[in-house]
Parts: structure tokens; C-alpha cells; sequence
């Protein structure tokens, strides 16, 4: 925030309502409440008050609450709500499907961001080495499937899952090989990590090649004419210089993760390993919608929310303090 | 990223110090081929390939072909299967794909222009609670969007506005990670001296915003618009919770809703993928045409001199 300057309180003819044919005496001007920051902030702040504030407050509302049915649950006045204070979230720490749920996201993440972030990070490590041929084709061909949505590429993934429509089930029939069933109970979390991994690994790829690129290369030129080898410039130099996109991409990674829907939604119809409670935002669906349980789904949402928001705290503060700071300079 | 010779490469070729490293040919300081980072990119690349070319060869298949014959192999049902899905229901497959044009397209110029205001005012302002709106705004990219959809389906529910065009455009306008963007092009790539010139000259703020600072950003927006576009045309959860009826769905929901009912008629199946092929067509040739604004750096301008 120190580099930012203030130009506003000192140039002439800085409201737009002030006519520069009529500047406003000095004094005035100078104690004169200064609206236009406010205004460029309005849409925003309307917006983010509408579709992110009260939607969290609502959510928080509904979660403390509970439907009680009197008598046959008949009736305009067979349904009031009451207080029910943390009773929705006790139900959901103690609601084995919910525990499962959370169990498979927490082993999925496991899978996925690890395997994401190192792959993009070697992709985008060969990308800025001066060695590597044909790296802007692979550029584009790995960051294109950042461009399917996940529903999509779910869908295409799914197909060729499918042992009925598989090409390598007909391959490993052909070579009288086990025909592999990923989508059985046991390895369809893998499937699900490997459609996410295709569709993120190339966007994580651009933003950290995109901070490699703004690296000043006399910054490890010299290193390398002292022979240092490119491993050894891309761990001493080029990744700590890098830290923060590592950062936020890994954070980004993890959001995305523990609220992963489409893809195991759209599997859904393919495979019999697929319950409606798979993920915990699946089952936050199926309680709000489904079950028309809207007060456990509520609850189940800020757990999730709050879940997220402690794990990208923490791995703020473990990981590196800078992180934000430094791009907020 | 071509082969571009400089000067160091003739005198490291030269003058370099014959270490063990660099004769096994593997390491070095020149910029001499590497065999093993271009056949592991081309391999990323091929992974990344593959999916892409099954679906280019699966909807060239007739239904029953889809079953029988490896689907690697192409066949001559391509056209057939084009003419079949732009019949099924009277055209409602391209009426998805118009709504996604339209989701996509009006919800992120939208929120590039709000992220724009919001992301200029950030950097180049000094006002009473900055600091605290930025806090807020970081506070809500950590928000995770698809927990906001269902209580955002039952407050949109109260004033009428589900299973409307509105309930999956207006939610998807704010974004607070396209105005930490704008934030960061904003004060990057827009002098102060410049602003203080346009100031000297008498122009509005709001003048000064269009006509110098936008112009500057423009970049770094396109590269907001062009989030804020994969990232509305990708939601599935939004538009899938929001609407009932199907000839408002984006093309995400409509071919899930394919999909399921493929389970039961697996000849939907080749209609299914023909779709997903021609979804994928728009937004592949987009990211090619604008690959440029992808690299996009986000310390543009200012880093090197």
C-alpha cells in the first residue's frame, strides 16, 4: 500500500463536479469530501452486498434454524420455523454421509493439488527454459483444456472411462490385457482427480510461467555462466522467486477442490460408484432440493465454507506471510 | 519461444569451462536443444490432446458404431449426427449455446466494467476505508462461489427472479479476484503522472477513468473479461441450481441433462458427444485467437524497464 500515491488531494480539478472554467475556492476544495472513489466503488460494493454478503448471512440465518411439523404436517399452519441453535450443526458432524463425504474430498484433495501444482510448475519451469523446443505449441495445447467447461470435460473423460464406448478397454481387449474399470468403487476418485488435473494443470502452468517470464534473466544468467545447472537455477533462483503465484495457485487449487460438483455430478449417470452424497456439496444439493432440507444444507455449507477458509489461512501463515502483502505493495 | 541465438550462446560454446556437467550434454548454460524437456512438454501435451481428439473422432460414429468399433477410428457419421442434434426438440441444443454465448459474453463485459471502476478506485485512491474494503475483497475471493449459489436460489426465490435469465447473470457480475486484477493493472500500468496531467488539463475523474487509465488497463481487462468468460460459460452449479426450465439452460446443464438421459437411452449418447464437440469449438478457437492476453503478466510494465 506505500507506493501508492495520493494524487487526489492536491490537483486542481479533481471532482468531477467542479468546473475547471470555476475552480472552487482553496479552502473549500481542500476540506471538501472527496465522492469519486466511492462512486467508482458503488457497483461493486452493491453487487457484493446483494450476491456475497446476504447470501452468507442468509445462509447463517437458515442454519440456526430448524422446520418443526406439528400434528400431520398439514396445512398453511402445520410448519413453523424455530431457533434451533447448533442442533443442524451437530446433526452434520454426526451424519455418517456427510463424514464420508468430507473423508473422500480430504483424500481427493490429496490426490489432486499436489499432483496439480508439481506438474505445472515442471510444465512452466520447461516452458522458460531456453532448451526446451516446440514449447510454444505445448503451451497452447496444455493451457487449451482450461477452456472445457468441467461438465464437458467430465463428460469426455466419462466416455472414455465407459468400458462399453473405451478405446483402451478395445485396446487392452485387443492385446488380451485386463480391461481396466476405473470407474469401480475403489479408483473412480481417481478419475475424478485426473478430469480435474486435465482441466487445471494448464491454467496453473500460465500463472506460474507468467511470473517465471517477469524474473529479469540477469537475475540467473550470471548463475548460469558459472555453469549452475537449469535444476539448480530453477530450485536456488527461479522458485523462490516465484513463491507467491505457488502460493495463490495452490490456494485456488484448494477451493476448487473441496467444492468439487460437476465432475462427479456429471459422472454421476455413468457408474453405479456415485452416490448422491459423493461430495459434501453433492449432499448440500441433495438436502437443500431433494430432501427440501434447507436448514442442514445450510449448515453443511458453512462448515464447508469455514473449512476452506481456515485451510487457506493457515496455509497463508505456515507457508509464507508475504503472499499477499507483496502483491499488495 | 523460437530459437532465438544471442550472443552468450557463441561465447559459452567457447569460452566455457569444460565441466563434467556439461559434457554429459544434459546441463548447461547454452542454449543447446534438450531432448528430455521437449518430449515431456510434448507428452503434457498429448495428455492434454487426447480426450480432444477421442471426441473429434467418437462423433463421427453413429450411434450403434459407438458400441462396436474402437472409437479412435473414424467413421462418416459426423454430418448425420450435426443434422440429428440440431433437430432433437426443435433446436434447443443451439438455443443452449446461444444462452451460453449469452451468459458468458453479457455477465463478463459487465464485470470487467465493475471490476474496472472498483480496481481503479482501489489503486489510486486514498480514501477513508481502503484498507478495510480491500480486506473485505480478499476476504471474498477466498469465498468460495458455489456455497453462495443455493442461498443465493432462495433469496433470488423471494423477489421472483429464479428460473429467469437474471439468476444466472446478475450473480456472476461481481467478482472479487477480477477486482484484485484490475486492482493490480490499475497500479501497475497507469501513471500517476499521468492522471496529475489529465488533472492539470481539467479533465474529470471520471474522464480521466474513461479516456487514460482504461485505455492503459485495456490488457489487463481483456485478461478479466476473459476469466470472468471461461469462468461463467464453465458454471454448472449456478445455472443447474437456478433453473427449471430447459429452454433457458447454458449448454453445460443442457448436455448434463443429456447425459442422464442417455443412461437409459444410450442413443443419446452420440448426440451427447456431437454436442460436446461443437461446445467446445467456440471457446478453443476463442483462447487461440486470444492467446496473447494469456500471458498477460501481472506486474505488466512494471517489473522491467
Amino acid at each position: 500500500m506505500t507506493t501508492t500515491v495520493d494524487v487526489d488531494q492536491t490537483a486542481p480539478g479533481r471532482d468531477p463536479a467542479a468546473k475547471p472554467s470555476a475552480p472552487a475556492p482553496r479552502a473549500a476544495r481542500r476540506r471538501r469530501f472527496n465522492f469519486t472513489p466511492y462512486a467508482m466503488l458503488a457497483p461493486a460494493a452493491i453487487l457484493f452486498l446483494v450476491f456475497m454478503a446476504a447470501p452468507i448471512v442468509y445462509t447463517l440465518i437458515l442454519s440456526l434454524q430448524k422446520t418443526e411439523v406439528q400434528g400431520l404436517g398439514l396445512g398453511s399452519g402445520a410448519r413453523k420455523t424455530v431457533f434451533a441453535g447448533l442442533s443442524n450443526y451437530a446433526a452434520a458432524f454426526s451424519d455418517p454421509d456427510f463424514l464420508a463425504s468430507a473423508g473422500r474430498v480430504g483424500l481427493y484433495g490429496l490426490i489432486l493439488v499436489p499432483a496439480m501444482l508439481v506438474l505445472a510448475l515442471v510444465f512452466a519451469l520447461l516452458l522458460d527454459s531456453k532448451r526446451t523446443r516446440l514449447a510454444g505449441f505445448s503451451r497452447v495445447v496444455i493451457f487449451l483444456p482450461y477452456a472445457v467447461p468441467a461438465v464437458i470435460s467430465s463428460l469426455l473423460w466419462g466416455f472414455l472411462y465407459l468400458p462399453s464406448v473405451s478405446p483402451f478397454v478395445d485396446l487392452a481387449n485387443a492385446l488380451n490385457l485386463p480391461s481396466p474399470d476405473v470407474l469401480s468403487q475403489g479408483t473412480v476418485i481417481f478419475a475424478i482427480a485426473n478430469i480435474a488435473l486435465w482441466g487445471g494443470v494448464g491454467f496453473n502452468m500460465v500463472v506460474m510461467y507468467t511470473a517465471l517470464k517477469a524474473i529479469p534473466t540477469d537475475l540467473y544468467e550470471a548463475a548460469r555462466l558459472d555453469g549452475a545447472s537449469e535444476i539448480r537455477v530453477a530450485l536456488a533462483i527461479k522458485i523462490p522467486i516465484i513463491l507467491p503465484s505457488l502460493i495463490m495457485t495452490a490456494i485456488f487449487s484448494l477451493i476448487a477442490t473441496l467444492q468439487v460438483f460437476a465432475e462427479p455430478t456429471t459422472l454421476k449417470p455413468l457408474t453405479n460408484s456415485i452416490s448422491s452424497t459423493y461430495t459434501p456439496l453433492m449432499k448440500v444439493y441433495r438436502d437443500a432440493f431433494i430432501r427440501n432440507d434447507v436448514n442442514s444444507a445450510s449448515a453443511t455449507s458453512i462448515i464447508i465454507a469455514v473449512t476452506i477458509f481456515a485451510l487457506s489461512f493457515v496455509f497463508l501463515r505456515v507457508v509464507q506471510r508475504r503472499a499477499f502483502q507483496e502483491e499488495n505493495s | 519461444m523460437s530459437t532465438v541465438t544471442k550472443p552468450l550462446s557463441s561465447r559459452s560454446s567457447m569460452g566455457r569451462p569444460p565441466l563434467a556437467k556439461n559434457r554429459s550434454g544434459r546441463i548447461g548454460a547454452n542454449d543447446k536443444t534438450s531432448y528430455t524437456s521437449t518430449i515431456i512438454l510434448l507428452l503434457g501435451a498429448l495428455y492434454c490432446l487426447l480426450p480432444l481428439a477421442w471426441v473429434l473422432m467418437a462423433s463421427t460414429k453413429s450411434g450403434g458404431d459407438l458400441f462396436t468399433s474402437n472409437t479412435f477410428v473414424p467413421s462418416g457419421h459426423l454430418f448425420d449426427n450435426i443434422v440429428e442434434l440440431t433437430q432433437y426438440r426443435g433446436g434447443l441444443y443451439w438455443r443452449w449455446m446461444l444462452n451460453t454465448a449469452l451468459y458468458a459474453g453479457v455477465g463478463a463485459f459487465l464485470s470487467a466494467a465493475v471490476s474496472a471502476f472498483a480496481g481503479f478506485a482501489l489503486a489510486k485512491y486514498t480514501f477513508k476505508g481502503k484498507q478495510a474494503t480491500f480486506m473485505v475483497l480478499l476476504a471474498g475471493v477466498l469465498v468460495p462461489g458455489v456455497i453462495l449459489a443455493i442461498p443465493q436460489y432462495f433469496l433470488l426465490a423471494q423477489v421472483g427472479l429464479t428460473n429467469t435469465y437474471w439468476a444466472v447473470l446478475l450473480p456472476q457480475i461481481i467478482s472479487p479476484y477480477g477486482i484484485y486484477l484490475a486492482r493490480i493493472y490499475a497500479g501497475a500500468s497507469v501513471p500517476n503522472e499521468i492522471i496529475e496531467a489529465g488533472r492539470t488539463d481539467g479533465a474529470s475523474d471520471l474522464r480521466i477513468f474513461l479516456r487514460l487509465a482504461v485505455p492503459m488497463m485495456a490488457p489487463g481487462l481483456v485478461t478479466v473479461f476473459l476469466f470472468q468468460f471461461v469462468g461463467i460459460w464453465n458454471n454448472f452449479m449456478l445455472p443447474y441450481i437456478m433453473l427449471g426450465d430447459d429452454r433457458l439452460y447454458p449448454i453445460t446443464v443442457g448436455l448434463n441433462g443429456l447425459l442422464n438421459q442417455g443412461s437409459t437411452v444410450p442413443a443419446l449418447y452420440s448426440l451427447v458427444i456431437t454436442g460436446a464437440l461443437l461446445s467446445i469449438i467456440p471457446l478453443v478457437v476463442l483462447f487461440l485467437v486470444l492467446q496473447r492476453f494469456w500471458k498477460v503478466d501481472l506486474g505488466a510494465g512494471a517489473v522491467k524497464s
